[in-house]
């Protein structure tokens, strides 16, 4: 990745229909950090991401959107859902380099190789997404998002639909591969908020609350017992919090 | 037992229950032949009813394939132009009102007897259904495909052709599949209204004669042909979208 690697902060508030959604949000995402919103479903989370990713979001936002460098995000942010969004009737490779296709660029066949491989779908890089298993659809998304290489990621929920073990190889995975990017990670895991985030928040009720997370470095082990300690205590903070 | 024997298992049983009806009833037979009179007809007439065939045949097709590119223009048409979504839905919506069989005779009419006017109706009987399929589908493809193509900085066009034109394709097919039932449907109202040619002038011609098992015979062939296309379509639009989720 080459290009700068923006913060972004955004404040302000959203609703519809005379329904607020979160009100005097703060919230600031660190340049080359993972920063994670984490909250029940149904609360907004997504809403705030959408936002970030500039997609249409069904909400008036009042607020404003900086970034550290000053260069507006759009064409700088790529986004990785809870569904793999793979095309079913393409090939893993033309998912992979759908964004040069769908920019009329044509797509860098090396790195594209070299990406498939990274994620361990080397063999599988000609079978269509409906012939791989649902860890290997989520490297593939994966792929897509590394092969998009921009400063800023989004990942709403993408490992919730993945079992246990599957869902813990793709975090590292992911922290292994989307290095020191700009990340906001969409979550109603405090697990996974606490291993992977250098800062947490919690969104509930219409307000944004930054609570502490742990020291680098990240992603942090699974068995380490602070990780189960601000795991267990984050879960306790979201039961007291939502009744 | 396989889908095939199941056919036959069935066109046995119909030609049974058929045969059983012309003993027990002692119906006359310039009123409903005999099966077997039937196959003799065709035996006899093969060289003229294959000849029809291959006009009736050729009008289908024909048709399918006008009727079914006209139907996908207007369908990206109405799905990428507001104009063209208020201006055009009214005309559709009206033609459809209008019984295809009532502009049969115009259409021979302005268009003479030969082939043109049976394509045209073909046309004009598939062309909704195509249209209507292939619009639904562009306008319903998942929303999240449409998001992903938006973050990556796409144009509308490729959004278009890269994203939701596959993702319709499945509904697409849905109404070429109904294309293939209703063409032949379209070009025999032609042939009936006026014409020299086809398997729809043969009936009316033997049925003028009271040749009722060559009628009989020229229907068969009709239905036969009709199946026959719908198969050799459905397999390949079947070959075509088994990717497609």
């Amino acid at each position: 990745m080459t290009a700068s690697v923006p913060s972004i902060t955004v404040r302000g508030s959203a609703g519809h229909d005379g329904t607020m959604l979160f009100d005097g949000l703060e919230m600031h995402i660190g340049a080359g950090q993972w920063t994670c919103l984490l909250g029940p479903s149904g609360v907004g989370k997504s809403t705030l991401l959408r936002l970030l990713a500039g997609l249409d979001t069904h909400v008036d936002f009042n607020g404003t959107l900086e970034t550290s460098d000053g260069i507006p995000l759009a064409g700088r942010v790529s986004y990785m859902a809870q569904s793999d969004l793979l095309l079913p009737w393409a090939t893993i490779c033309d998912n992979v380099g759908l964004g040069s296709r769908l920019r009329g660029e044509k797509p860098n066949l090396e790195k594209l190789t070299k990406v498939i491989a990274d994620v361990g779908l080397g063999d599988h890089a000609e079978k269509r997404p409906g012939q791989l298993s649902g860890g290997q659809r989520q490297r593939a998304a994966l792929a897509r998002t590394l092969m998009e290489d921009t400063p800023v990621v989004l990942l709403d929920e993408p490992f919730s639909s993945l079992d246990a073990r599957t869902s813990f190889d793709m975090q590292e995975l992911v922290a292994r591969h989307l290095g020191r990017r700009t990340i906001l990670l969409v979550t109603h895991d405090p697990g996974e908020a606490v291993r992977l985030c250098h800062r947490i928040y919690i969104l509930k009720q219409g307000r944004v609350d930054q609570v502490e997370s742990l020291a680098p470095p990240f992603p942090r082990d699974f068995a380490d017992p602070e990780v189960f300690a601000r795991q267990s205590a984050l879960m306790a903070r979201i039961r007291e919090d939502t009744g | 037992m396989s889908g095939a024997r199941y056919i036959i298992a069935a066109l046995v049983a119909v030609a049974a229950i058929w045969e059983f009806a012309v003993i027990v009833t002692g119906v006359p037979r310039y009123i409903l032949p005999s099966v077997g009179d039937v196959m003799v007809a065709f035996v006899n007439n093969w060289s003229l009813i294959g000849e029809h065939l291959i006009v009736t045949l050729t009008e289908v097709v024909l048709g399918i394939v006008i009727g079914t590119c006209l139907g996908c223009v207007t369908a990206i048409q109405l799905e990428t132009s507001r104009a063209a979504r208020l201006f055009l839905r009214p005309i559709l919506i009206f033609s459809q009102a209008i019984p295809v069989f009532a502009l049969a005779p115009l259409l021979t009419l302005w268009l003479g007897y030969g082939m043109i006017s049976k394509v045209v109706m073909a046309i004009l009987i598939i062309y909704f259904p195509v249209t209507s399929s292939f619009y639904d589908g562009l306008v319903n493809t998942p929303k999240s495909y449409l998001d992903l193509a938006t973050t990556m900085g796409t144009t509308k066009w490729r959004q278009l052709f890269l994203i939701k034109v596959p993702a319709a394709a499945p509904s697409l097919f849905s109404g070429i599949r109904l294309a293939a039932v209703y063409a032949p449907i379209g070009a025999t109202i032609g042939e009936w209204v006026g014409s020299s040619q086809g398997l729809g002038y043969l009936m009316l011609l033997a049925s003028g004669r009271v040749k009722i098992d060559l009628m009989f015979a020229s229907l068969l062939t009709l239905g036969v042909m009709s199946m026959g296309l719908y198969a050799i379509i459905s397999v390949t639009l079947g070959r075509l979208s088994r990717f497609n989720g």
